[in-house]
Formats: C-alpha cells, structure tokens, sequence
C-alpha cells in the first residue's frame, strides 16, 4: 500500500517550517542554555522533515528529492499548519518587524508538540512500514520537546507578572490556530481511509486534556475560539509563509541543479 | 571555533588584582608542579596573577564561542539543502557547548558567568577577532570551518595540556568537535569545487576574504607578543604565536591545492632551506583596528549580544521567580 504522498508532505512541511522558525533563535537566546535547546528541537525538526521527504520521493519517483520538495515548492504548495509558520510575536502583518517573543515560542512549541506525540505515537502502527518507524524516531524527540516547552510554559506563567502577562498574551494569539488541527483535509482523509494516518479527531480529548492541565498549573486561562478556522494544511496560508520560504529557498533557487 | 591567540590584553581582569600574601612555601609548591608539568586544580593555591591570566584567557576564549555563533547563524536560514541546514545548526550548537564548558571552566577560578558577560557586554573583555568580519557568501561557512577552525585546532591543541586542570579538559572536548567541524567544512568546500563555475567563484571569494585574517588569529609575532613569556612560563601557553602560525600554513597549503583554490599571497612559497613555506606581511594595523572595535561587524556582533542578553531578561527572572515560589511551597508542604 502506497502513504497518500500529500499527507507525507504535511507532516513533512510542519516539521520543516517550526524547524526553520526555532533556527531563528540560534544566537539570540534569553540564555545560553536556551539557546542550545531551541537549537536542538529545530535539528530534530529538520531531521524528520528530511527522513518525511525523502519518503515522500521515494514514492513520487522521477526526480524527486528531499531538496526539491523543500526548495522547489512555492507557499501554496506548502500543506504545513498556519500556526507553525508564524513570527515569534503577536498579531502583525507579513511585512511588519517586532522583536522576537520567546513566550510566543515556547507557547506554539508547547500546542504543536502535544498534538505530535499523539500523532506520532499513533503514527507507529501506520500501514506504511516506512513512517511507522519515521514515527518512532519522532515521538523520542517530541516528548522531549513538549517537556522543553511545558517546563517553560509553566516557568512563565507561574513566574513574573510580566512574563504571565506574555504567556497569556502568546496563548491568547496562538490559541485560534490550534483549530486547525481539527478539520479534515482531503490528504488526511485519504491517509486515514488507507489506514496510513490516524484521525486527528479523535486525539483531541487527550490533546485537550494535555493543555488544560498545563495551562492549569502555569495559572493561565484557555480563551473561547470564535473566529476563523485558518487553512494552511490545504495551501492556503497567512501573509508570513512566503517570507519564511522567500529567505529559506533563495540561496537554493538561485543555483538550480546545483549540488551542495 | 574559537580565537587568536589569548594574550590579547584587555581590560576584563583589572578588578581581580590583589597582592597576594601567601606564604613562599605554597608558591614554591605551586612552582614545583609547573616545572613538573602538573596539573593545577580549583582547590589548589594559585598566584593572583596565574588566576587572573586564565580568568582572562578562558573567558575571551568562551565569548569568542558565543559571539562566533553569529557570522555563522547568519546563513542558517538560508542553507542551500536541508542537509547542510542540519549540519550548520549541529555547528553552531557545537560552539555555544564550547561556550558552556568554558564559562564552566572560567567559573572554577571564582569568577561569575554573570560577571564575564558584563566584561563582554561594556567592551571591556575581548573576543577572537575573526567574528567581526562579516560572512558574505554561503561559501564563507565552509571555509570558516576549513581555515578558521583550522588555526582554532592549531591554537587550541597545546592548551589541552595546559597547566590548569579544568580548562585542559574543557580543551579535550572542544579540539574533537572542532576537527570534526573542521572535516566538515572542508568537505562542503570540495562538493562544492566540483559544482558550478558560481559555486566555485564563492568558494575562492571565501577564501581570499578569509585567509589573512585567519593568519592573524594566532596573534602578533612572537617580538611583539606581551603575554606570551609569562604564559609559556606557567604552562599556559605551549607554543610560540608564529611557530603555531608556521605550522598552519605549512598544513593548510597542501589542502588548498587539493581543493584547488589559490591562496592569495604572491609571497607564498616552499623554502627548502627552511623546511617551511614563506609568506607575506600580515596587515598588522588593520588587525589592531578590529581588536580595537573598528572593523565591520564589531559594533552589531556586540550590540545582538547585549540586545539577545537583554530582551531574555524577563525569561531569566521568570525561571528565577518560578523556582523560588516552588521551593516556598516545599517548604510549607514540609512545614
């Protein structure tokens, strides 16, 4: 049985997009210890993404490749979660510039990787023998990246008054996003039909459950959802994807057929 | 990766200065382990002077790890496949573990990591001077592997016999990872010698940017070296600043011909009568320049050092403010 490749490719994209994001704070750490943390949740990032690409080529024969899918892709093709690319700050336009907020990172690290380790944890008995152990490897380096931003999360927000008042914030912006873990996307419904992938439906009491329980002992408050679902597993993402691309893929598309 | 060589004076250690009453017969016993190549250990008594050299020495080479993650950080984002992306974060990771162990190593000598980043912070305490250049071309990362890790290992392999215990060891650690590093920046090099005409033109570009200055890194000739006696004396420092330079260039050459670059030096040539390459006037006055503060990337290297140590303040006090609450309420738990 062949894995739905636009499922691999979501996985895939998640996993290189946050990676990309949490190299950004390499060199710019609150401390230095943070700063190889943040670093080594990104390797382990780019690390899967590698090993979901080069799976994901594999099935699409011809000239794929890992680079190819990373580099060669335009935002729209990108099937990553839109939570996953946003800066490190809160609500502003593609093009406008704000300092990085590490509560934002820590906050976004924390609601991706308690999602992951269920998915990856279920993705273990997936049909396809090739992401059943892609997902074996992932869920060791996740548990250690929720770890990483629980701990955090908790530190801030049962820390100072400023750094609650920036975890709520971070939490408050980031919250909506996690919606999109919810719906259905055409890829995930073929991935599940072909017993690949597994519903994410169904892991959201024990993510719930995950975050409540840490937001509870960071005394922070979970807010309402109203509003919009956003869309960035089907294509459609928020103004922030093409720059993160723009700067990723440049050097790459500037030298196409080059090897490196 | 790391520095020139570390007797760059500064101004970092002018607090630590006290005479020191000790009674001869400990400086004696101090005197007989140097001379017998021993080890000195935190416990161990230790002149002011000793203390303060490698408080300075230990702690320039830490900074020089923590502000070298930068020129090199500069290009992770933008690293042409996700392989050398892994690689390069790997690195630069690699180095802030220099950092740490250094700051460690520096901690044992009765000085603070707090206190040696507020010398770096006000300018006071210096860094290798080869991160104030800036890195232009992706090429750069591979050739600061090759040339720059390259002098650091040159550097950095005598001090793994340093007479002071925990740096040595520190040493041990850093001068794997560095020669690993080192592989690997030469070998992105040769993928990249056998690629396009571009890719090759980034390479030599790299190179011709890069070559003086890490010549510079071992640091003034031996005449005009202020530190460098006293620092041999104490076992401190192994080997001469131009023996150490000599000995680069004369392993570095050959890999250049390998990869197939030029090393831009007219003057450089074998002299059989010497058993060594020749080679032409380092632009000493330039160097000094950048030690000093002016060359082109000193002012941002240091000011996203303080700008990073700043904005992570508040996330410092909150693991600070978190770990005093859970300790009150262990204690009221007990109580």
């Amino acid at each position: 049985m062949s894995t739905p490749i636009d499922y691999l490719l979501h996985l895939a994209d998640n996993a290189v997009v946050l990676g990309q994001r949490n190299a950004e704070w390499c060199g710019h750490g609150p401390i230095l210890e943070e700063d190889m943390a943040l670093a080594n949740v990104s390797l382990d990032l780019i690390g899967q993404a590698r090993l979901l690409y080069q799976r994901a080529a594999e099935l699409m024969g011809g000239d794929a490749t890992e680079d190819k899918l990373a580099y060669f892709r335009g935002p729209h093709e990108f099937r990553n979660y839109t939570l996953l690319e946003l800066p490190h700050h809160g609500a502003l336009v593609g093009y406008a510039a704000a300092d990085r907020d590490y509560a934002t990172t820590i906050v976004r690290n924390f609601l991706y990787s308690a999602l992951m380790v269920h998915v990856w944890d279920g993705l273990q008995q997936s049909a396809d023998p090739s992401l059943a152990a892609i997902a074996a490897k992932s869920l060791k380096e996740t548990s250690y990246h929720l770890h990483h931003s629980r701990d955090w999360l908790v530190r801030m927000g049962d820390g100072t008054e400023e750094s609650h008042a920036r975890a709520q914030a971070a939490v408050n912006h980031l919250m909506p996003y996690t919606e999109e873990f919810w719906t259905t996307s055409p890829a995930e419904g073929a991935a599940v039909a072909a017993k690949v992938a597994i519903d994410v439906w169904a892991l959201r009491p024990a993510w719930d459950a995950l975050v409540n329980d840490a937001l509870a002992e960071a005394t922070l408050t979970r807010p309402n959802f109203h509003g919009y679902v956003t869309e960035g597993k089907v294509g459609l993402h928020s103004e922030h994807l093409s720059y993160l691309l723009g700067e990723m893929q440049g050097l790459a598309r500037a030298h196409p057929g080059a090897t490196w | 990766m790391y520095t020139q060589a570390m007797d760059i004076p500064d101004d970092s250690g002018k607090k630590l200065a006290a005479v020191s009453n000790a009674p001869s017969d400990r400086e004696a016993a101090f005197e007989a382990r140097i001379d017998a190549d021993g080890r000195i250990e935190p416990q161990d008594w230790m002149p002011e002077a000793y203390r303060r050299t490698l408080v300075r020495q230990i702690s320039q080479h830490a900074h020089s790890e923590i502000v070298g993650m930068l020129p090199e950080g500069n290009w992770i984002s933008r690293a042409p496949s996700l392989k050398r992306k892994a690689i390069l974060i790997a690195k630069v990771q690699d180095e802030g573990g220099h950092g740490l162990y250094l700051y460690s190593a520096a901690e044992t000598l009765g000085t603070s990591r707090d206190q040696m980043l507020e010398g770096l912070h006000s300018g006071k305490a210096k860094y290798s001077s080869i991160f104030n250049y800036p890195t232009l071309n992706w090429a750069d990362v591979g050739v600061i592997g090759w040339l720059v890790d390259g002098a650091a290992i040159m550097n950095q392999v005598p001090l793994c016999r340093c007479s002071y215990g925990p740096y040595a060891r520190a040493m041990v650690r850093v001068c794997k990872e560095e020669s690993f590093h080192q592989r690997q920046g030469y070998e992105a090099l040769l993928v990249m010698m056998k690629g396009t005409d571009e890719q090759r033109a980034m390479v030599q570009d790299a190179v011709n940017r890069y070559w003086w200055k890490c010549l510079a890194m071992f640091g003034p000739p031996d005449a005009d070296s202020p530190h460098s006696a006293q620092g041999m004396r104490w076992g401190i420092k192994r080997i001469s600043n131009d023996d150490l330079r000599q000995k680069f260039i004369d392993a570095t050459v050959p890999q250049a011909k390998v990869l197939g670059v030029t090393l831009p030096d007219p003057d450089l040539k074998w002299n059989e009568a010497r058993g060594h390459y020749d080679y032409g006037q380092i632009d000493w006055a330039e160097f000094w320049n950048t030690v000093e503060g002016n060359g082109p990337c000193n002012k941002e290297r240091l000011a996203t050092r303080v700008k990073a140590h700043n904005d992570g303040q508040w996330v410092r006090d909150a693991a600070q403010a978190y770990a005093r609450k859970q300790k009150e309420r262990a204690l009221k738990e007990a109580a």
